[in-house]
């Protein structure tokens, strides 16, 4: 039920600009982090000013998947873990765009995995926002490539005995140009990190651990979404600069935030035109920035 | 409108079929390919990978073909045209972002040179096996549109009207070539880019506060943006309503659902294009289409000698099925006879519009070479008695 209080509250806050307010309330859990991260999203857009109408979000599948539909931006709910190259597509299609992708660590290191680290290898110019909560929230909490070694999952009921993943170190060794990790507790610092990188090139990875009150956090007997931020107060530690073979996170472990890479280095784009240029000197007709198309 | 001269390379050439499809593809217009290479389709993606940079064209080879079609789907909303090149191993991949493409209603185009199947199957030879995979591989229920050429010329003249087909009904193409088609070289005349009819991208005249992605108005297809001109739009591939909001309910399904199928079935009588030849008093009508159609006239002109009055339909546009026309021939024939390198996927739709009026026969080939024209003729005689 919508009245009028509701609406003058949803115009009063100062990211409601940035959303699709008529779309809330949206799915998120109660103390899920995925709002918190949207949240820094939003003001490090708003902070960066850059032109709100060139950015095109796009998400994959699942809660983080969700967040696309939710933002007042040109926004691209894609397949399950093909954000990524959906992403290429937009950018390659018109390169003037500012390309976001956000999604969930199933997303986009499990089924789309081969698309993170080649778009990581080729430098491909978007921001990829991962929210990581360990865990399949949107299916029923089955197993992911990041859930930490003995945590429980619906499809590891005795405990996971996969080594997961170390998202920064993936990124970072496949090209990325910019990696990054915080947790939803870390608002200033996140929202930060994001805005500094929404004024780097290439692709920039910003890895962001999350709770999921409802699945992870049941199954492993953790409490509420506050109390793992709670935890996340007491146990990470941030490392600026860290080598990211030290990165891996064990269950319920002291483990390390901080923005690790930040290299400037030739993008996809760069790459190709400036590669182009040398071959085939004034025969080579660049895409325009706004786009190959044809119209009248 | 007319071509942009910068991607037709006019002139009479001799191009492979391959070759042929990519011109077709530049001169249509399109600016943005992603691909992975696949035998027998690869030399449309080098062709294209040649000339593109001299055109303000971009190629990136993905890192598959799931990728390929995401991409695809992406550039398409930048007012880009798009494609991606492919045979049955990784058209089984894009089934995926194609069904993507077919809910968003994002126009491109995707080439299938089809190669004999199952799974790796026959990599360099000859299959037309995909064509049910064409209509429905992806899940759930749509309708799109796919195109057969016979010949190099027509993989240039085809491929230009798939895209505009694309355009005009906002749905992915699936321009179904084949290997013989695609391998095989021939002339090619490529007209000047004023003689070239393109559909453009046609974008809305509403303002970013009026306009609704999905909204339709009694047409059948609704207005395109492009990302990045501020209509802050959303698009998804869940099922959604006219502001392109996901909405999971009973309503919105049959409702978007059911204008996804309609577009294409209401108005199959515009898009469905055929040849007939020597129709008048026929007996027994062959229908084929790719590099089938050319094999048939062998057996056709075999059985002609025999005294059989034959007529030939050729199908250019194969979805959606010339329906009408089949069951206008169906009272008036005795006999169809469908041969096809497949065991009976297009004689299926055949047999349901020819309802029992007319008899119909498959000369079925397992794939890996073309029909024996004997054969052919033998099914002839056998459906004229």
């Amino acid at each position: 039920m919508s009245t009028e209080s509701d609406a003058t509250l949803a115009q009063e806050h100062p990211i409601a600009p940035f959303l699709r307010m008529d779309r809330m309330p949206h799915i998120w859990c109660p103390t899920c982090g995925i709002g918190t991260v949207v949240k820094c999203f939003a003001t490090a857009l708003d902070e960066s000013k850059v032109d709100l109408d060139k950015v095109a979000i796009t998400s994959g599948i699942g809660c983080t998947g969700r967040v696309a539909g939710y933002m007042n931006l040109d926004a691209f709910h894609a397949t399950h873990g093909r954000a990524i190259p959906f992403a290429t597509g937009l950018k390659l299609g018109r390169p003037e765009l500012e390309v976001v992708v956000f999604s969930g660590d199933g997303d986009l290191t499990g089924i789309g995995g081969n698309h993170f680290i080649h778009a990581a290898r080729r430098n491909m110019d978007m921001l990829v926002i991962l929210v990581n909560n360990f865990i399949y929230g949107m299916t029923g909490g089955q197993n992911a490539p990041t859930t930490p070694e003995t945590a429980r999952s619906s499809t590891m009921p005795f405990g996971n005995f996969e080594r997961p993943f170390n998202l920064p170190h993936l990124a970072a060794s496949c090209g990325a140009s910019f990696v990054a990790r915080w947790t939803c507790l870390h608002i200033r610092r996140l929202t930060k990190t994001i805005r500094t990188a929404l004024n780097r090139q290439g692709f920039r990875f910003i890895e962001v651990i999350a709770p999921c009150p409802t699945l992870y956090s049941r199954l492993n007997r953790l409490g509420s979404g506050l109390d793992l931020v709670k935890f996340y107060h007491d146990n990470s530690e941030i490392k600026h600069g860290a080598d990211t073979r030290e990165l891996d996170i064990a269950f319920q472990d002291r483990f390390i935030c901080g923005n690790f890479v930040d290299e400037e280095r030739p993008t996809f784009l760069d790459m190709m035109h400036a590669h182009y240029k040398e071959r085939l000197g004034d025969r080579y007709v660049p895409m325009p920035d706004e786009g190959g198309w044809l119209h009248e | 409108m007319k071509a942009d001269p910068a991607g037709v390379l006019t002139g009479v050439h001799y191009l492979d079929g391959d070759y042929a499809c990519g011109e077709g593809a530049m001169a249509a217009g399109c600016r943005f390919v992603a691909g992975y290479p696949i035998t027998p389709s690869t030399e449309v993606v080098e062709r294209i990978s040649q000339r593109f940079p001299m055109m303000g064209g971009t190629f990136i080879q993905m890192e598959d073909e799931l990728a390929s079609m995401a991409a695809v789907a992406g550039a398409a909303w930048t007012g880009s045209k798009t494609m991606t090149v492919t045979s049955g191993p990784g058209f089984s991949l894009m089934m995926e972002n194609i069904g993507l493409a077919t809910m968003m209603e994002a126009p491109c185009v995707v080439v299938n040179v089809q190669r004999g199947g199952p799974s790796t199957g026959l990599p360099t030879m000859v299959g037309q096996a995909d064509m049910m995979q064409a209509r429905w591989g992806s899940h759930g229920d749509y309708e799109l549109i796919a195109l057969c050429p016979q010949s190099p010329q027509e993989a240039f003249d085809l491929t230009i009207e798939a895209f505009n087909l694309s355009e005009t009904w906002r749905v992915p193409v699936m321009f179904m070539m084949d290997e013989c088609v695609g391998h095989m070289t021939e002339k090619v005349v490529i007209p000047p880019a004023e003689e070239i009819d393109v559909v453009p991208r046609k974008l809305t005249d509403k303002k970013p506060d009026e306009y609704k992605p999905y909204e339709v108005n009694g047409k059948p297809v609704p207005e395109m943006v492009r990302a990045g001109d501020g209509y802050r739009f959303h698009t998804t591939g869940l099922t959604h309503d006219e502001r392109g909001y996901p909405v999971m309910s009973v309503e919105c399904q049959s409702v978007s659902v059911k204008r996804l199928i309609d577009k294409i079935r209401l108005n199959a009588d515009q898009i469905v294009r055929y040849e007939e030849e020597d129709m008048e008093g026929a007996d027994v009508v062959v229908v084929a289409y790719g590099i089938t159609a050319r094999v048939t006239r062998a057996g056709i002109d075999m059985a002609r000698a025999k005294g059989i009055k034959v007529g030939f339909m050729r199908l250019i546009v194969v979805w959606p099925f010339p329906e009408t026309r089949i069951r206008e021939l169906a009272d008036k024939v005795k006999a169809f006879v469908m041969p096809e390198i497949n065991y009976g996927q297009m004689v299926l739709e055949l047999e349901r519009c020819a309802a029992g009026k007319a008899t119909t026969t498959l000369v079925p080939h397992g794939g890996g070479g073309v029909h024996d024209p004997a054969d052919i003729c033998k099914a002839i005689e056998e459906a004229a008695k």
